[in-house]
């Protein structure tokens, strides 16, 4: 139980939303700009690996969900944003906090469409360079 | 001047799972930076998944991975169990984890020769793919194929292990049991081998956890994580092993970690099959629930990990995959560089990505674009290397 009450407490008012669906399975929702303040909470000062995210298309917006997982107690903390915006959605880039979300960010950029602002070296990961320009797989108009 | 080379590794080759191609630069021997370029395989496994029904996603992520076959519908069963809150039958759960540790046998078996081949070991590649064999014809007794084991389903397992079974697959273990001691005494003591891979392709315990990579590229640089004792599933909060953690980050302690694991598999699956309790093999599963779940597994290369979305229909509407390759292949970036070329090999294979696309490399001189190598020819390169340091250790003699 420390962990999630360390969490509430650094992460305080940027919690819309708190909900534990199992014991060791937590999502917390926050507004999408304070989502590199949180990842750098989490990732560089409480210690959480970050585990992927995971982005979908869902009828009130562009939802991501960064997985992050504290590997003492076997928590995964997903943290929940939602981009209203489904025209011009755009995030900030955790890649330059970690390397490791590098990949994931550059997945989702493609399969969704959204901009990650000061990502490294946002192309391709899975699609190939000729892949048309605003064709996003994973969004649900699609087909 | 500094003349550069880029060196292409990949990206097809028909025995690989997952296709990759690595750009090397190097500057003389050394290598100065890494393009990795994945996607060649991309089938859009997530997406086929919402257009299937709870049952058959587990047969469709069964098929992401040829060697740990398993691992994936077991962390999406264990997803979709924390989605509906379902209860699995512990003899299941031993099940369960009895054929994951099998798995993790002989994929660790398939590395070690591969690895072996890599650096001029053609013995051990033989010997630890002859021992991978009997693993395979346990599978096939157990569930009919030697891969694709279509164990998992939603609230338990398919197919029982039945008592006959249970006594060869306890004669086979001691085989098993024999030979790790034989490689462990033939690699890890081997001075050869020592000054082949001591210190090559470090990965060091910062750039580990910067990097989140996982499994045992994680443990041998010192990170202790393993998702069987963190986030416990199956039976193995039921059964006694321990998480092998090594400190220095190079290719010798992944190989060390590797084969201490095998030691602490086969105890989990002697405690397992000793324990094994009698009764039901499923729980009766009616409806999913609208809701999400995650769960992971300890595949053999490190977290697999699932999520899973549904909105009260038979599909999913959202099913996201992570591979631990994932996390450990981008990783190359930081162990590759700064190494010589001749090490590149060994060094790329030894996250436990695949090894074959190193079949396919070829070195092409920038300025003349003209081909100097191919990719047996690497490989070559690397077992010369050995050959060389063999003869320096017999003249020292």
């Amino acid at each position: 139980m420390l962990i999630l009450e360390e969490i509430k407490e650094r992460l305080k008012d940027k919690i819309i939303d708190f909900y534990q669906h199992s014991a060791r399975r937590v999502y917390i929702l926050i507004e999408a700009k304070y989502i590199k303040e949180v990842a750098r909470i989490l990732f560089k000062e409480l210690g959480l690996r970050f585990s992927t995210a995971t982005g979908q298309d869902t009828p009130k917006g562009l939802e991501i969900l960064y997985h992050f997982s504290f590997d003492k107690t076997g928590h995964i903390i997903s943290i929940r944003v939602l981009i209203k915006d489904k025209d011009n959605p755009q995030i900030d880039s955790l890649a330059t906090l970690f390397p490791a979300a590098e990949w994931i960010e550059r997945e989702m950029w493609e399969m969704l469409g959204i901009n990650f602002i000061g990502h490294p070296n946002l192309k391709h990961l899975l699609l190939s360079e000729e892949w048309p320009e605003g064709k996003h797989p994973l969004r649900k108009n699609v087909s | 001047m500094s003349h550069k080379v880029i060196i292409p590794i990949g990206p097809y080759h028909p025995l690989q799972e997952e296709p990759e191609f690595f750009r090397l630069y190097v500057e003389g021997e050394r290598v100065v930076d890494i393009d990795i370029v994945i996607g060649y395989n991309h089938r859009g496994i997530e997406e086929l998944s919402e257009h299937k029904h709870f049952d058959q996603v587990a047969f469709l992520v069964e098929r992401i991975c040829g060697i740990c076959s398993t691992s994936h519908p077991f962390a999406y069963v264990n997803a979709m169990e924390d989605l509906a809150k379902i209860e699995v039958p512990e003899r299941a759960l031993y099940i369960r984890t009895i054929i994951a540790e099998m798995e993790r046998i002989h994929s660790h078996l398939l590395w070690l020769g591969l690895a072996g081949h890599f650096i001029g070991y053609n013995t051990v590649w033989m010997w630890a793919w002859r021992y991978r064999e009997p693993i395979l014809d346990c599978f096939e007794m157990i569930c009919g194929n030697r891969n694709h084991y279509a164990m998992m389903k939603i609230g338990g397992v398919r197919r029982d292990i039945e008592e006959q079974h249970i006594s060869f697959l306890k004669k086979t273990l001691d085989e098993i049991a024999k030979a790790v001691d034989m490689f462990k005494g033939a690699i890890m003591d081997d001075p050869v081998i020592k000054a082949r891979l001591k210190g090559i392709g470090v990965l060091t315990k910062k750039q580990a956890i910067e990097w989140s990579v996982v499994g045992p590229t994680a443990r041998a640089s010192g990170v202790n994580i393993d998702v069987r004792r963190d986030d416990p599933y199956g039976a193995y909060d039921r059964v006694s092993w321990n998480v092998i953690v090594e400190k220095d980050g190079d290719i010798f302690a992944k190989t060390k970690v590797r084969i201490l694991e095998l030691y602490e598999s086969i105890s989990i699956i002697r405690q397992c099959l000793d324990k094994l309790p009698k009764g039901e093999i499923e729980a009766v599963v009616k409806e999913i629930p609208s809701g999400e779940g995650i769960g992971r597994v300890e595949a053999p290369r490190g977290e697999c990990f699932h999520y899973v979305r549904s909105d009260g229909t038979n599909r999913p509407i959202r099913h996201k995959v992570r591979a631990p390759s994932y996390m450990n292949v981008a990783s190359n970036k930081v162990s590759a560089v700064g190494g010589t070329i001749s090490d590149a090999a060994i060094t790329l294979a030894a996250v436990d990505p695949c090894y074959c696309c190193t079949e396919r490399v070829a070195v092409i001189d920038k300025s003349t674009d003209k081909k100097i190598m191919n990719g047996w020819q690497l490989i070559e390169l690397s077992q010369k290397k050995t050959e060389i340091i063999k003869k320096i250790f017999s003249k020292n003699k």
